[in-house]
């Protein structure tokens, strides 16, 4: 479903802020692969999911989405393929806009916006549907202006919008990691019955090394812009924290001491 | 000062008021293109200073060639349409930021302007000669015509700002990360939100210029701090009256009221034979009090210094 061929990406380059962000990542996803993505700051974890997702031209490799090329198209063109849910909860969502409304932008995604009403009565119905899922309540507060929701409830309606028209891909960067702990299990339980119902594509960063085991069916770890690590299936499932901890010990040596507390 | 009171007459007063609604209608349209940009889009377009004479340039000479007024300032929000689009291309698409792309252009309209003049500063056209839309010449007319456009326009725009195209606006004026992930061109909706606010701005610029009886390459100076007072003034009296039930039409209609009251102040300032030359400066006052208004109103409930007053008492208190 996703196919990253040797992808390049250095920031800065020629300064003295240069930065090798990505080193040649190479990825296979196969459908409903439901992959989480652990490594330290600056491992590159957000940077491949932006290169993923379009955010900006990567300097060398290729990109292809459900056999499509997309290396040379800008993240709204990729829009029809990928649903996004980002790390802080006002990003996914338009504040000054209702929940329906922002609902409606999500459901258009990938096809032209013409001069037809943008929130149809026959619609609303669907999300207050969806939305009922999400137990949060939102299913009475379809006029409701987005920005007077909580952070949870933002990033559950990101999801939902993501996920609204069936992406091929789901790209989630830690979109829980700026929630509260009881918040952020919701958003996950929330996460998983959506990926598992669909069986969404999905890549999934974390910070949490249990969540990132007990989720998917697939772990890598990455490390100074390359994928180190590559885990799937029983051996997976199997995966304890210590051993990735272990792993990433092997990895990257001295500055583990540093990022270990981190990784906690 | 008893003979300058008694200089004041209160009934020339009421008969002046009409034309200041007449005006405030015109320039209420104004202020929906610059609503359109400032509050939906989030973008200070000051490329309406030059678009709303190019507005009143084009529909004089038109009408001066024989058109039908309503033909010339379709063809003046035609040419504002291209003027908005310009200060959008140079800001998508060659990355200057808005504000200074507004500033690009409205420069450059000054000399676009006197060209489309014939190289002069101002040009007439007479209501007793040519047939014009409306008039300062029949103020109750005036109001008429300017308040059915008026509510055409509200409509028009609470429809399109209600559909997809204009949501996909509205949104990418809200929050960029989010309209890219929905696939939304966010560089085609500022294009588009910029061509659509010039095209109303040059409209009312056209209307402006055949009720004063002539086109003013200046007669545009200052007009995004007129529409910008309109705006505000509207969004205060709007939140005062309607609260919490304010919704997308109320905001239309009340930019307008904003307009209008603005021409109101203007006519009483007038009639107080105060200089018009200060208005520019009371404009100024007013729209940087509105605009400090939700400001100062978040730092009563939240600074330093109260934090620091607070502390002080409790202190003083033990």
């Amino acid at each position: 479903m996703l196919s990253c061929k040797e992808i390049y990406k250095t920031f800065n380059p020629g300064t003295i802020n240069e930065k090798k962000a990505l080193c040649g990542v190479s990825l296979d996803l196969a459908e409903g692969d439901f992959v989480t993505v652990i490594g330290g700051n600056g491992a590159g974890k957000s940077t491949l999911l932006n290169a993923i997702a379009g955010v900006w031209p990567v300097d060398a490799g290729s990109i292809s989405i459900g056999g499509e090329d997309v290396t040379g198209l800008p993240d709204f063109k990729r829009a029809r393929l990928i649903g996004r849910v980002f790390q802080d909860p006002m990003t996914g969502t338009a504040a000054t806009m209702q929940i329906e409304e922002n609902l409606a932008l999500a459901k258009r995604r990938g096809k032209s916006r013409t001069l037809r009403w943008g929130v149809t009565r026959a619609e609303r119905e669907e999300y207050k549907a969806q939305l009922a899922t999400l137990n949060l309540g939102l299913e009475d507060r379809l006029t409701t202006k987005v920005g007077l929701l909580s952070g949870g409830q933002r990033q559950a309606l990101t999801l939902l919008m993501a996920t609204l028209e069936k992406p091929k891909l789901l790209l989630l960067d830690e979109h829980t990691a700026a929630l509260d702990p009881k918040t952020a299990e919701k958003v996950l339980e929330a996460t998983e019955r959506i990926v598992t119902e669909h069986g969404l594509t999905t890549l999934m960063i974390t910070h949490n090394m249990k969540d990132a085991i007990v989720h998917g069916n697939r772990l890598i770890m990455m490390h100074e812009g390359r994928i180190i690590y590559d885990v799937a299936g029983e051996a997976k499932q199997n995966l304890r924290v210590k051993d990735l901890l272990l792993k990433f010990e092997q990895a990257a040596g001295a500055e583990f001491a540093n990022d270990r507390m981190m990784l906690n | 000062m008893a003979a300058y009171f008694a200089s004041l007459n209160f009934t020339n007063l009421l008969g002046r008021l009409p034309a200041g609604v007449a005006q405030g209608l015109i320039w209420g349209m104004m202020a929906l293109g610059v609503y359109i940009t400032f509050r939906l889009l989030d973008v200070a377009d000051l490329s309406v200073d030059g678009t709303f004479s190019t507005g009143a340039c084009v529909t004089v000479m038109l009408i001066l060639k024989g058109w039908n007024p309503w033909a010339a300032m379709a063809a003046a929000a035609g040419a504002g349409l291209l003027a908005g689009m310009v200060t959008g291309l140079l800001h998508t698409k060659l990355g200057i930021p808005a504000i200074l792309s507004g500033i690009l252009t409205q420069y450059a309209l000054y000399s676009v302007n006197l060209m489309i003049l014939g190289m002069k500063a101002n040009q007439a056209v007479s209501v007793d000669k040519y047939h014009l839309a409306v008039s300062g010449r029949n103020v109750n007319k005036a109001i008429l015509v300017g308040g059915l456009v008026v509510i055409v326009m509200i409509i028009a725009l609470y429809f399109f700002f209600g559909t997809e195209l204009g949501s996909s606006v509205r949104a990418t004026g809200c929050n960029q990360q989010m309209s890219k992930a929905q696939g939304i061109n966010i560089n085609a909706m500022k294009v588009l939100g910029l061509a659509l606010s010039n095209a109303l701005v040059a409209f009312a610029g056209g209307m402006a210029a055949q009720y004063s009886g002539f086109a003013d390459v200046n007669s545009g100076r200052g007009a995004i701090v007129i529409g910008l007072a309109a705006v505000i003034i509207g969004e205060v009296i709007g939140s005062a009256i309607l609260g919490k039930r304010m919704n997308t039409a109320g905001r239309f209609v009340f930019v307008v009221v904003g307009g209008i009251l603005y021409y109101m102040v203007y006519t009483i300032v007038l009639w107080l034979k105060i200089d018009s030359n200060l208005m520019k400066m009371f404009t100024a006052i007013i729209v940087a009090v509105f605009l400090a208004v939700p400001y100062l109103q978040g730092q009563r409930t939240s600074s330093f210094a109260r934090a620091a007053r607070l502390a002080r008492s409790k202190k003083e208190g033990k």
